[in-house]
């Protein structure tokens, strides 16, 4: 189980976080939804530590990531994979390269048997048989499949994607969906899944978070972010231009 | 008045913040030290990159180098001293001074405005946040095996250099002053002391490090899409470029 409480980061003189308090369940899949640039990246980008909370701290299966040696962090984080928003598939190297780092890093697998892993997983997102391309020859959807392949090659216990959908055509989003729910019920990965996707979200979610201005605006089921009277969830959900969310970010 | 004195101390604190930065990172560079064998493809990757692929520069800048001295220690002989030393006189320049520092400032040039790119590329596409979430430390994947092979490749550049500066620095004396080999060389061997050939192989070593150590401190703070990358790029051939001179003056205080 992840724990995060009392979470608050800020850039200089802008708030981004305060006192987020979020309880992550084991094989769960929890969505996190906002707009653009209310934090969502940076919470997962906390729970790993890839960035240091100002206050309040994220406790994975009882250990605070934040105090942990490097040694400890780096045990905790071989139990996550996270998929980049960009990707962030290592240019100089192809997709097998890339796929194959934390096996060749972290065990002594041999190079057959981390091959035969490799073309396990690319079979597993829909990609056989691309592991000489380069990430320069792939398609934004592709490489999204290439760095989720990436992300589960240790098989973790859990996964964060970061807008897994954003950018790709209706159909793509739909198989990465798929993709998503599979590998929860196939490997019973725990997932956090942030985006703006509304229709990911009918189809992915045990539960759903809304962050605005920093904090938690609602948490429940699809069915209830659908029913709720809140009327800024309301506005979100259903994309109303009129309503208590400015088209302009708010200062605060 | 206040305000220029607060644009004193701020500067004066983000200079030290900054050189306490490179120290850190350093020393825990240093301490993957122990883990080079495990490491060794990608130490030999960039000694291959470092050193190998900037030969043809360096060996180009050296023969050029070697025959300008050539020509400038010939024009300041004239008159006063026989062009019989004149060998001397050019190697010597080249071993203590023009090998290493031209050699290092090729390399600050190539070696730490690619290395500052690369990882630079690699920090703003979230590539080094990648490597952190594999539970990989980019200091040990990407900084060591940069830093290690500029301590060992550019001493190794700097050994080519001296070599083509002194047969470009022979061509010239041969080409313009009609010397023969055994004349040039001969002066070459009669006033050869194996500390000038070490104390720019020190020089390189320092001049090396420091190259590669640059362009790994401001890659990984590199800030801002392509425009941060172009910035990165610059500042580390400036800064490089800075302290390999700084260096190359309190070298030559404390090793002559």
């Amino acid at each position: 189980m992840i724990e995060i409480v009392n979470l608050k980061k800020s850039f200089d003189e802008k708030i981004v976080l305060r006192n987020v308090n979020l309880k992550v369940y084991d094989g769960e899949k929890l969505v996190i939804i906002g707009r653009s640039g209310c934090g969502k990246s940076v919470l997962l980008k906390n729970i790993l530590n890839l960035m240091q909370p100002d206050r309040g701290y994220i406790l994975v299966d009882q250990v605070p990531i934040k105090k942990v040696s490097q040694r400890d962090l780096f045990y905790l984080r071989k139990q996550f994979g996270f998929l980049f928003q960009g990707s962030a598939l290592f240019d100089s190297m192809t997709v097998a390269e890339n796929i194959a780092l934390p096996l060749v890093e972290h065990t002594d697998l041999s190079p057959k048997e981390i091959k035969i892993q490799v073309a396990e997983k690319l079979e597993m997102v829909g990609l056989p048989g691309i592991e000489n391309l380069k990430p320069s020859e792939l398609s934004g959807g592709m490489k999204k499949r290439v760095a989720l392949a990436r992300a589960i090659i240790m098989n973790p216990k859990y996964v964060l994607y970061d807008e897994p959908t954003t950018g790709l055509d209706p159909i793509m989003a739909a198989n990465i969906d798929h993709l998503i729910n599979e590998l929860n019920d196939r490997l019973n990965v725990t997932s956090i899944i942030v985006t703006h996707d509304m229709q990911s979200v009918s189809r992915i979610a045990d539960r759903v978070v809304m962050l605005h201005m920093g904090m938690i605006m609602f948490e429940g089921s699809v069915e209830e972010l659908h029913t709720t009277d809140n009327p800024i969830v309301y506005q979100f959900v259903h994309a109303k231009m009129d309503g208590p969310i400015q088209p302009k970010p708010l200062k605060y | 008045m206040i305000k220029f004195i607060e644009s004193i101390g701020y500067r004066t604190l983000s200079f030290f913040q900054e050189a306490g930065a490179v120290f850190i990172m350093v020393w825990r560079v240093f301490k993957y030290l122990s883990e080079v064998w495990r490491n060794r493809s990608l130490v030999f990757q960039q000694m291959l990159e470092i050193g190998v692929r900037s030969l043809p520069l360096v060996i180009f800048v050296g023969v050029f180098a070697g025959a300008v001295a050539s020509v400038q220690t010939a024009y300041q002989l004239e008159g006063y001293i026989s062009f019989n030393y004149l060998g001397a006189a050019t190697s010597i320049a080249i071993f203590i001074e023009l090998g290493p520092v031209l050699t290092a400032l090729v390399a600050a040039g190539r070696v730490s405005a690619s290395i500052a790119a690369e990882i630079g590329t690699m920090k703003v596409t979230e590539q080094i946040d990648a490597l952190e979430a594999l539970a990989i430390d980019p200091l040990r994947y990407l900084a060591m095996p940069r830093i290690l092979s500029g301590f060992i490749m550019v001493p190794i550049l700097t050994i080519f250099a001296d070599f083509v500066g002194l047969l470009g620095a022979y061509f010239v004396a041969y080409l313009n002053l009609g010397l023969s080999p055994e004349i040039f060389f001969g002066s070459v061997k009669e006033f050869f002391t194996i500390m000038n050939v070490m104390s720019g192989l020190i020089k390189a070593f320092v001049f090396g490090g420091v190259t590669a150590i640059i362009g790994c401190h401001v890659g990984f703070g590199t800030e801002g899409g392509a425009e941060g990358v172009g910035k990165s790029t610059i500042r580390a051939f400036v800064l490089s470029s800075a302290l390999i001179l700084l260096n190359d003056y309190l070298l030559s205080v404390l090793l002559f």
